[in-house]
């Protein structure tokens, strides 16, 4: 703690003589990840705040211009890192509509199911941390038994945990295998249960609502202008989704509510993320029921038929000459991409994650911008905390789900 | 509710005239440019127009065209009707020598770090921009690393030159000679030379 000369700043009426600058971050445990907040304190209010991130900045959109279209998805996982399949995904849907590739309806529900896991790991994680910072460690380490089935099912799947690389363009590296039906159903089955009880300890909370209701409020206009998206602008009242205005893999197809708040403050983004976890239980229940009903050589399929970009069956590349060939440009990554300009956005963990890309025919994109919602939201979070206490902050900060990797890019 | 991209040309020619260019639609999406000194005035007749009303800046960046003599930067804005759900992208092309456009801040509260990011990697001069300073990198640095003629990779590496990217050399770096060889400057070799003997003799 610095303890700084001037005084020029202090609000009329200060009973102090000095400001306080305190450094929140670079590695506060509050933080939950590395950026640096300077709060100029009047007592143990908040007068301003600077704002210092990119300490994980890794330069993804300068390393895809130098990769093949499937060596940019390993680079998706490390955006936001509590649903990397959700990043994953999106970068594959984008390239399928940069290439015009249709994908077969089982292999949406397949990516429905995993982006809905991903999104219950990703919102279990930020409620319970919310209550972490509250003081209430019980519910965060009660739920994460359930990320760990998750991650167990992900593992099946992909054999990755966090940075899953999961899917191909087109489809699945492989098809699903009985243990991670299983381990899926085993979540559905026990999943509700527990979110239940998780819920039971802190929505009601005395201590937690007096914590969190009118702390961090926004408005849904001022929202919009900051270019919030997901469970935090649906938080203050606009029910925005992009599973539901512009919908990929299928997601037409399902039935499920969109949760909105009404102040915005942190109570409501919290009881959003609460709300969204039961509809994507809704959605993934609804997507496995759609699954088993597949008759005949559609109830296997696991990928399009695209063979220039989905790497072909190991034992065809040793018997067959095409397989070989397109094995060998996949793997040198001599597939030409066609010319174009395209953006497509997923409803990421904390909103609209878009990818803007430009090919100009090269085999690497011309230039690819990630829209990455944490980035765009966590401006306004100097507005959010200013005139509160510090202890908001920490309250704010939890509550808006900022993920490092995701907002250094 | 229905804000068709008909219309919305329609509704760009009628204010604009022919400062309106490269209309086009990849993928469904209305694209266009404007000359760099309208895009403020275009953002807000796209924002307070009651029928087009986009008043969601979903995205804002710059790309670097090194091709484009005298008007290599493009600033690329994408712009989002929530109600009408319907999608725009326009963009604004400045030389690379002066790249100054006028900042979208008084718009959109959002534009402030968007802006901050595309001058940090492309050095465009947001015009009335409050606090334009480097966002991601140090603040020392003294280039604009998402530019081309920054390489990715190591240029003393062989193997990754441009034509494995299908770009065959028609596409310029800056970092080859004419003849095609690795273009190394004289401190940058030295540098190397240094670098791999301190490895080799180790100091360890």
């Amino acid at each position: 703690m610095v303890t700084s000369e001037k005084n020029t700043s202090l609000p009329e009426g200060s009973i102090e003589t000095k400001t306080t600058r305190l450094n929140l971050g670079p590695t506060h445990p509050a933080t939950h990840g590395v950026f640096q907040n300077i709060l100029e304190l009047d007592g143990e209010k908040i007068i301003s705040t600077e704002i210092t991130i990119g300490y994980v900045h890794r330069a993804i959109e300068k390393i895809a211009e130098r990769r093949p279209l499937y060596q940019i998805t390993p680079l998706t996982d490390r955006l936001n890192y509590c649903s990397s399949p959700i990043n994953n995904m999106g970068w594959h849907t984008t390239c399928e509509k940069l290439l015009g590739i249709q994908t077969p309806k089982r292999v949406d529900y397949l990516r429905v199911i995993i982006m809905e896991l991903a999104r219950i790991a990703d919102h279990l994680i930020c409620n319970g941390v919310m209550g972490v910072d509250a003081g209430a460690f019980t519910g965060f380490l009660y739920l994460m038994q359930y990320r760990e089935l998750i991650y167990e099912i992900w593992e099946e799947i992909c054999g990755a945990r966090l940075t899953t690389n999961i899917g191909r363009i087109g489809g699945f590296e492989r098809d699903f295998n009985d243990v991670a039906f299983t381990k899926l159903e085993k979540f559905l089955k026990e999943y509700p249960a527990a979110l239940k009880e998780f819920e039971s300890l802190l929505t009601r909370n005395r201590i937690f609502m007096d914590r969190t209701i009118g702390v961090g409020g926004i408005s849904g206009e001022r929202a919009l202008n900051y270019g919030f998206t997901g469970p935090n602008l649906r938080a203050a009242g606009v029910d925005y989704d992009v599973r539901v205005h512009s919908p990929y893999c299928s997601y037409q197809d399902f039935e499920f509510d969109i949760p909105t708040g009404t102040t915005g403050d942190c109570y409501d983004r919290f009881l959003v993320r609460n709300g969204e976890m039961w509809q994507s239980l809704r959605i993934i229940e609804q997507a496995y029921r759609k699954i088993q009903e597949f008759k005949g050589a559609e109830a296997t399929v696991f990928h399009a038929d695209v063979p220039e970009y989905y790497l072909p069956e190991k034992a065809d590349v040793y018997t067959k000459m095409e397989a070989l060939i397109y094995h060998f440009k996949i793997v040198m990554g001599e597939v030409d991409i066609p010319p174009g300009e395209v953006y497509h956005s997923v409803e990421g963990g904390n909103g609209e994650l878009g990818f803007y890309l430009i090919s100009d025919g090269g085999r690497s994109p011309y230039r690819l911008h990630l829209r990455r919602p944490c980035f765009i939201y966590y401006q306004a979070f100097e507005e959010l905390i200013k005139g509160s206490m510090i202890s908001d902050a920490i309250m704010v900060m939890s509550s808006l789900n900022l993920i490092a990797g995701e907002m250094d890019g | 509710m229905a804000l068709s991209n008909d219309l919305i040309r329609q509704r760009l020619i009628q204010k604009f005239g022919e400062q309106v260019t490269n209309i086009e639609e990849p993928y469904g999406m209305l694209t266009f440019e404007v000359p760099k000194e309208l895009n403020i005035e275009v953002l807000e007749f796209l924002y307070n127009d009651p029928e087009l009303s986009f008043q969601f800046l979903t995205d804002l960046t710059a790309v670097h065209y090194p091709s484009y003599a005298g008007r290599e930067i493009a600033v690329v804005y994408h712009l989002h009707n929530l109600v009408a759900n319907c999608r725009i992208r326009f963009k604004v092309f400045a030389p690379i020598a002066q790249p100054d456009v006028a900042s979208a801040t008084k718009v959109f509260a959002t534009a402030n770090w968007l802006e901050r990011e595309a001058y940090d990697f492309f050095g465009v001069n947001f015009v009335g921009h409050p606090d334009l300073r480097r966002i991601q990198n140090v603040d020392e640095m003294d280039y604009f690393p998402l530019r081309k003629e920054y390489p990715v990779e190591d240029q003393t590496r062989l193997d990754k030159d441009d034509e494995m990217f299908g770009r065959g050399g028609s596409f310029d770096f800056g970092n080859r000679n004419d003849d095609g060889s690795p273009r190394l400057t004289p401190q940058a070799g030295e540098e190397n030379v240094e670098r791999l003997g301190e490895s080799a003799g180790g100091s360890r």
